[in-house]
């Protein structure tokens, strides 16, 4: 229909016209498309859960989590590879989170729009584009060979923290931006300097969206492979590392090796394993939702 | 007395709203001065130059002078910070900050590094007491300030305020959002403040403008049109825009 060519008072009849039951009808239909397509992007996540669930838990036991391999991993426990991701996961902690958050203060309570500032933005997005692999590739010529670290925790916690800081940057950054403008300058008038105004109520009212960040960044960095492959992880390792230049064993990697280097492999531990690093990764984001929906209902603005 | 002398201030914004052009006015101590006129004459933005407010927002460009006490606290080389502990400021929305009702009166005193609890304590009593809202809070002082009813906390906000012990007072619209009675009781701690402090209000309407000014100035578009005593004023104004405002005929 062209409706410029109807009347004022045409359009008024098409208004008044009853809602039709066949249009009701086609409604329908798209909302029940609408709900199908909803329901269907939860399918693989609760299928993938379920399944993993379901072939993996006859392998979990007390021995399981708090033994080494044996026969060539092919029985025995996982413990080192749960202390090595572990171990990881403290590593960057260290390095990405106050390194992160430093970024995320300068860029939404410092930084003006300068094309500084923007060239920042934009290598932070990009950063956050890089596939792991390569992020693995840059650790090993970087920290690995030049800096001489040699394939150790250290340099694989510094390779994964690299790869973690736009995660961390921007969910800190965009936490800090919803605490409203008027603390700001409620404080300011009050002889806050800048620092004191900060510390003080920005942090503060941000902390739980900048924790909800740091453990969506660490729940990514656990559950990398392809970063720590060539800068510190370790096929087998008959004991636990004993400081950060010695290399580690980590439950992804240890994952894709009994998966595919490891001929005649129980596939039972394969499962395990998977389970085990799942409920690593949802329980991080279970925390974090907690956090972020108990922080909802105490914040006052 | 003269407590804030201002010399042909002009400022504008960089987004190009409100400014001012060329103002000069001499704001009286001990006295309730009243900036009045239409939204967008300058009022606000000749508030926010008082505390240096305006270095947070994006200014265009300045010029001109602001003395307090004979000293030019446009010079960037002024402690800012000192500055807005002598002259405070209350906004037309009350933002309580995200703490109790005593941590709110502390804040600015914690600031400037003041731990005596005992100190403390009394700034709170003594600026609840000022701000006409002690007997309402004194035995909740730990429960949230964004709990209290709007009007309530405005005047912990103007508590805020006088427990840094400011000499003069900024007040941008404090009763806009209240209702009668809280504005009344804003209104009268504001008579018993200008006692010891110098008091500039930028009033919600002409008829707040006209009960509280001793001394009063019509803003327009940027520019002070006429500065004078309260009643004469509001009662006999020289200019015809004045005139005009005052009576309802535009605005």
């Amino acid at each position: 229909m062209r409706r410029e060519n109807l009347a004022p008072t045409q359009i008024t009849d098409i208004m008044k016209r009853p809602f039709s039951p066949n249009r009701r009808f086609v409604e329908r239909i798209g909302f029940a498309g609408l709900t199908a397509t909803a329901l269907v992007t939860t399918l693989p996540i609760v299928g993938t859960i379920v399944y993993i669930l379901i072939q993996g838990a006859p392998a979990i036991s007390l021995e399981f989590l708090t033994s080494f391999p044996r026969d060539g991993m092919r029985a025995g426990g996982i413990l080192p590879a749960i202390i090595g991701t572990l171990y990881l996961a403290l590593g960057v902690s260290i390095f990405a989170v106050p390194l992160g958050i430093a970024a995320a203060i300068y860029l939404a309570e410092y930084a003006s729009d300068t094309p500084l500032t923007r060239t920042i933005r934009i290598a932070i997005i990009n950063l956050a584009g890089i596939p792991s692999v390569v992020y693995g590739l840059f650790g090993l010529g970087l920290f690995v060979l030049f800096l001489n670290f040699g394939t150790s925790i250290l340099a694989a916690s510094l390779t994964l923290s690299i790869m973690t800081l736009p995660v961390i940057i921007s969910t800190a950054e965009e936490a800090l931006r919803t605490v409203p403008q008027s603390f700001r300058t409620v404080s300011a008038s009050l002889g806050a300097t800048r620092w004191q105004t900060i510390r003080r109520i920005v942090l503060k009212e941000a902390l739980p969206g900048i924790l909800t960040g740091v453990i969506l960044g660490l729940e990514r960095a656990v559950g990398e492979t392809a970063p720590i492959l060539f800068t510190g992880a370790a096929f087998f390792l008959p004991r636990l590392p004993n400081s950060p230049f010695d290399a580690t064993m980590a439950l992804p990697y240890h994952l894709f090796v009994i998966s595919t280097q490891v001929p005649n492999m129980p596939v039972q531990i394969q499962y395990g394993v998977a389970l085990t690093l799942l409920a690593f990764v949802l329980t991080m984001n279970l925390v974090a939702t907690v956090i972020r929906s108990r922080a909802r209902a105490k914040r006052q603005w | 007395m003269h407590k804030i002398i201002i010399e042909s201030l002009s400022l504008q914004y960089s987004d190009g709203t409100e400014s001012l052009r060329d103002v000069n006015l001499s704001i009286h101590q001990n006295a309730v001065t009243v900036l009045f006129g239409p939204a967008g004459g300058g009022k606000s933005t000749l508030l926010r130059c008082l505390n240096r407010l305006n270095d947070l927002a994006e200014v265009k460009a300045s010029s001109g002078r602001i003395l307090i006490d004979g000293e030019n606290i446009l010079d960037p080389k002024i402690d800012v910070i000192a500055l807005r502990r002598k002259v405070g400021m209350v906004f037309a929305r009350p933002v309580p900050l995200p703490m109790s009702i005593r941590d709110n009166v502390t804040y600015g005193l914690e600031l400037a590094g003041e731990k005596h609890r005992a100190t403390l304590d009394e700034a709170v009593e003594r600026s609840l007491t000022l701000a006409a809202i002690w007997d309402e809070v004194k035995d909740r002082l730990d429960t949230l300030a964004v709990a209290l009813s709007g009007g309530q906390q405005q005047r912990v906000c103007l508590a805020r305020v006088l427990a840094l012990q400011p000499e003069i007072i900024l007040l941008d619209e404090p009763t806009s959002g209240l209702d009668p009675i809280s504005t009344g009781k804003v209104e009268a701690a504001l008579q018993e403040l200008k006692k010891e402090y110098t008091v500039v209000l930028v009033p919600h309407s002409v008829q707040q403008a006209g009960r509280t000014a001793d001394h009063a100035a019509f803003f327009l578009q940027g520019e002070l049109v006429e500065y004078g005593e309260g009643k004469s004023l509001f009662t006999a104004p020289k200019q015809k825009k004045t005139e005009d405002y005052v009576t309802g005929r535009f605005g």
